[in-house]
């Protein structure tokens, strides 16, 4: 059983941790520097990484840091240093109608937020949720979920083959 | 712990994102917003494994995080190839599909 | 009750078990010809052939040993299916499997579907010899094969759908096999969409089946909703609802519509004989077209209910298996092409077999499946060889052929008797089945229907005895006379413009039939012909019901017993020797709900001293379930044979006096009477319209979609495009322009062109959304989906 002020300090830490990802969310897409926005991308990403550890999924969280933060990030810089000369703040990086973005994205935000608050209101989290064993991850995705993971192999193969075939030179 | 404030960050995270592809121009800037937009996802599920006690989200997660791999390899290469014939990655310049 | 329950060992055997592997075999045999066929020395031809011939021995097995276990079994028992599940995928306790479900009805097919496949790729070898996609026309019929069979042994629905779905995707290829001439694109496109309309049918009718009857097999029998064996219990298990039921045999049948080619969905049929003549053999005529039939049958029980079959004066299928048999027949007389004749005696004859399964003649309609495939098959494979070797590649009757019964001797006499059999003279395999159908539909009480039917066996007889006295007899004309057509637009070989890269030994070889005239075709097209006549004539004695009840031995091995079995009896038989239960259901003693509140008193009446009452089809089994309807089939009289055969003859003496008139001596009194009788001239008028049903699809259907859509969007392009206008714009107005200028004009492109301006308009509508930028895409895209969240949340709050 967890005590009471075990909860409270999950609740600091979620809203620590909360607000520096909405923070690096939303330099994400306001700053003017590409290498930046990555960088505050790595924020967020690993931001996500520990709610996932507030969220009982341990193995999803070491994924999250092996593969977002490890490849994909590296990806992404590798990306921005083969398309662009100049490293550094640039001027035009939104586009002429940026403005639409935004009531889009709050009508988007209030629908989802009325939704979420009608639907599950004061509900709580379990107060003592089992830990995910990698046992067990391993058991549902080669058990019941064996379908869709072969389907994602042979996605990934595609995209693999298909990476190759665009970018290489000949 | 409530289950809405993991829901509630996740849409904060899905609407920053939206709000990136939807205003960057540059194509790798639009990337990095979709992966904002699967991360918020990932939360979510992750957040109702917790709330119904199944594993079910944990294996949903891991296969996002994998086809975001995929889509961020595959995204790349698009915009190398788009910056090799183009020398610009501004996604306002690739209008072909005007009708 | 099970008074007097006893168990009977059932015989099995290696290929009843084994069933499921003959749709592999021309499977593998696809991709191996995909793969690897144009490297082979023939080009893939001999995978192609080998497959099915594989596939022949296989099914030639499984026929063998089912007629042992019918044999082994006591008489009148409930032979139960061979049945075998794997589940593939299972979702939130559903699961879905794959597997065979091999009875009377299944080993049927898949010996006739093999064995016709089997001497039509043969055939293929010398007909397509030479052909530029020669290997992936065996590679689609090939691939047909095995959706056919696939559909034939299917478990549950969704397997059936697989396999009813590749046939329509190789029709759809077969067709448009030289889709050089835009003709025949243009055919496969219709067989397409028309076949798809139907199929709409199929996905409804099975989601609704399913829905209704999953809860009930899965507590009876422990088999899910699309089981087939499930839903032949649940039909026939008094449960249904009687709407539930109702809808989804209505669905189903649409399905069978479209694919069997029923009024009003039959319009695609004929234009299917763009194909190569093997195709229209193989595909239109003897195997895929008979899906629709198959369906019915398959799942008599859900359509016996569902269509209260017996249980009222007319029904649906009925109906529309009689209106199909007379408007086809008519058809066929204005015909010249000689394969859209054979196509109309096609939709005719499918027209009977659903007459047949709606009156409740279930065997006669699958004997006639049986036989019709046979003579069907030949007559289409003798058009062929006359198109082939005579007539310099045209299936023109009247200006082509003509007098070709001296030079094509083979030909010619596999022609005479596949005719006999398809007017179904005693004692020609037609007659037997035939007969036995419009017999049946009489003695069920249907007697409207039994004239449609002898009215149909009289068109039969007076337009295939015009068909063969045009092509047979007379002079030869045309092409069969030496002439050489340059133009070939009518030639159904159409790739034939490009003489260098197809046809037979290049060039030369035209002109070498020219010059030589008319004569036999080879071996590889004549032995098939033999086979097939051969089987023409003798194939209906295998269920001769003059003869006797020893003679029938068809109705004994095919027709599943009505009798009461016990569940386990028909649901646990997985991979093991299942078990037959005499279960007499004594009405006595044990309380037999009615079904519906309806009664049968068609049935009642007729059902004097047959053999023992069953409560399958009338009322709710008490206990166990039932898995056909009884039926019971009409004595054989010789005078109602006699009737019709009377009826036949005058067809034939009637038909040849007046081709004698028309044709030989030029009766002034009769030709050209359609043009100074308006009477008749209208009926001819009607005819050549083909009842104007494609231009009610094509132009009003279509039209009255595409015009008003095309007329807003021309009045927009006048008023807001101005300053947007430009090349791409210019094109369009003229098209949308065009498009509203000729709606009341004759139509040429109907359907091309409907779904193009109906495209074009909405492009023009939406066209200064597509910015062509990604993220006024994205911007769209989000904006829908918060406005549609929006909408939600408030219309929940």
């Amino acid at each position: 059983m967890f005590a009471s002020d075990v909860l409270i300090a999950q609740n600091i830490g979620f809203a620590i941790i909360a607000t520096i990802m909405v923070i690096g969310a939303l330099r994400v897409v306001t700053t003017s520097n590409v290498v930046h926005a990555a960088l505050w991308l790595v924020v967020v990403l690993a931001g996500a990484a520990a709610q996932y550890i507030l969220l009982a999924a341990e193995f999803v969280a070491i994924t999250q840091v092996l593969v977002y933060i490890g490849a994909v990030m590296v990806l992404f810089l590798f990306g921005t240093m083969l398309t662009r000369a100049r490293i550094g703040a640039e001027t035009d990086l939104n586009n002429k109608n940026w403005f639409l973005g935004v009531p889009v994205a709050l009508a988007l935000f209030v629908a989802m937020a009325v939704a979420l608050e009608n639907g599950f209101g004061s509900q709580k989290m379990p107060a003592n949720p089992a830990v995910a064993t990698t046992q067990q991850i391993s058991d549902q995705i080669f058990g019941p979920y064996l379908l869709p993971f072969w389907a994602l192999s042979f996605v990934l193969l595609a995209a693999v083959v298909g990476a190759i075939v665009l970018a290489r030179r000949d | 712990m409530l289950v809405n404030q993991f829901l509630i960050l996740a849409a904060v995270l899905f609407c920053i994102g939206v709000y990136g592809v939807i205003a960057r121009k540059n194509a790798v800037l639009v990337l990095m917003s979709i992966e904002l937009i699967l991360n918020s996802v990932n939360i979510n599920l992750l957040a109702f494994s917790m709330r119904n006690g199944s594993l079910d989200g944990h294996t949903f997660a891991l296969y996002i995080i994998a086809i975001a791999a995929a889509e961020v390899g595959v995204g790349l290469a698009m915009v190398l190839l788009m910056y090799r014939n183009r020398r610009s990655i501004d996604l306002d310049e690739l209008s072909e599909m005007k009708g | 009750m099970f008074a007097e329950a006893t168990e009977v060992a059932l015989k099995s055997g290696w290929f009843l078990e084994h069933a499921w592997v003959i749709p592999i075999i021309p499977a593998l045999s696809f991709f191996l010809i995909i793969f690897f066929g144009k490297r082979m020395p023939k080009k893939g031809s001999e995978f192609g052939v080998a497959s099915m011939l594989g596939a022949l021995l296989f099914a030639g097995g499984a026929a063998y040993q089912w007629i042992q276990r019918v044999n082994g079994a006591p008489e009148g028992a409930f032979v139960s299916p061979v049945i075998k599940t794997w589940t593939w995928w299972q979702n939130s306790g559903i699961s879905f499997g794959i597997g065979q479900h091999v009875d009377g009805l299944t080993v049927t097919i898949l010996l006739v579907v093999a064995f016709i496949s089997s001497l039509v790729q043969i055939y293929s070898l010398e007909y397509l010899r030479g052909d530029r996609r020669y290997t992936h026309f065996f590679a689609s019929l090939t691939l047909f094969s095995a959706g056919m069979l696939n559909m034939v042994v299917a478990e549950n629905m969704i397997q059936l759908i697989l396999g009813w779905e590749i046939m329509g995707l190789c029709s759809f290829l077969l067709i448009g096999h030289w889709w050089e001439e835009e003709a025949n694109s243009r055919a496969a496109l219709k067989a397409f969409f028309t076949t798809r309309t139907g199929d709409i049918g199929l996905l409804t009718g099975t989601a609704i089946l399913f829905f209704s009857a999953n809860a009930w097999t899965t507590k009876t029998l422990g088999v899910s909703g699309f089981s087939i064996r499930g839903l032949s219990a649940w039909a026939l298990s008094g449960n249904p609802g009687h709407a539930a039921i109702t809808m989804g045999a209505v669905a189903l049948f649409i399905a069978a519509i479209g694919k069997s080619g029923q009024f009003p969905l039959h319009t695609w049929l004929p234009d299917a004989m763009a194909g190569p003549t093997p195709v229209s053999s193989l595909l239109h005529s003897s195997t895929m077209v008979v899906a629709g039939v198959f369906l019915v049958a398959r799942l008599y029980p859900v359509f016996f209910k569902g269509m209260h079959i017996l249980g009222s004066s007319a029904n649906f299928i009925v109906v529309i298996g009689g209106i199909t048999i007379v408007i086809a027949a008519l058809l066929a007389f204005v015909q010249t092409d000689i394969k859209k004749v054979l196509a109309y005696s096609t939709v005719s004859q499918l027209g009977y077999m659903m007459m047949g399964l709606g009156a409740g003649a279930w065997l006669p309609a699958v004997f006639h499946i049986f036989t019709h495939a046979f003579f069907k098959a030949c007559l289409f494979l003798g058009a062929g060889s006359i198109s082939h070797s005579s007539s310099h590649h045209s299936f023109e009757m009247k200006k082509d052929m003509g007098g070709l019964r001296k030079f094509m001797p083979i030909t010619f006499a596999t022609w005479i008797i596949s005719t006999l059999a398809l007017c179904g003279v005693f004692p020609f395999s037609g007659f037997f089945s035939k007969d036995e159908i419009i017999d049946n539909v009489g003695h069920n009480g249907y007697n409207v229907f039994m004239i449609v039917g002898l009215a149909g066996a009289f068109l039969t007889a007076a337009y295939m005895t015009r068909a063969t006295y045009l092509t047979f007899f007379g002079q030869p004309r045309g092409a069969s006379a030496g002439e050489h057509h340059e133009e070939e637009s009518h030639d159904a070989h159409a790739a034939h413009d490009d003489h260098a890269d197809h046809g037979h030994d290049a060039h030369d070889s035209h002109d070498a039939h020219a010059s030589h005239g008319p004569h036999e075709s080879g071996w590889l097209i004549t032995v098939p012909l033999i086979i097939l006549a051969t089987l023409a004539l003798g194939s209906g004695f295998l269920n001769a019901a003059p003869f006797g009840e020893k003679w029938e031995h068809f109705k004994k091995w095919v027709e599943p017993s009505a009798e009461v079995v016990s569940p386990t009896g028909i649901a646990y038989v997985v991979g093991g020797v299942g078990a037959a239960r005499v279960a007499a259901d004594t009405p006595t003693d044990s309380t037999v709900a009615p079904a519906d509140g309806e009664a049968m008193p068609l049935m009642a009446a007729e059902s004097g001293a047959m053999e023992h009452e069953s409560v399958c089809g009338t009322s709710a089994p008490a206990q166990g379930v039932c898995m056909a309807p009884q039926i019971h089939a009409a004595p054989f009289k010789w005078s109602k044979a006699a009737t019709s055969m009377l009826i036949v003859l005058s067809g034939f003496l009637l038909s040849l006096f007046m081709c004698i008139q028309l044709y030989e001596k030029k009766n002034k009194n009769f030709v050209g009477l359609t043009e100074r009788n308006k009477v008749l001239g209208f009926g001819y008028q009607l005819l050549v319209n083909k009842y104007y049903l494609d231009v009610l699809y094509e132009k009003i259907i279509v039209r009255s979609i595409a015009h008003p859509i095309a007329g807003a969007v021309y009045k927009f392009n006048q008023k807001i495009l101005d300053g947007v206008v430009n090349g791409a714009g210019t094109t369009a107005k003229g098209i949308a322009g065009w498009v509203y200028r000729n709606i009341d004009q004759r139509v040429v492109d109907g359907a091309v062109n409907g779904t193009g301006s109906v495209a074009q308009g909405a492009g023009s509508a939406l066209r200064p959304v597509q910015s062509g930028k990604v993220n006024q895409y994205g911007a769209l895209l989000f904006g829908a989906a918060a406005i549609g969240a929006l909408v939600l949340v408030i219309v929940n709050t």
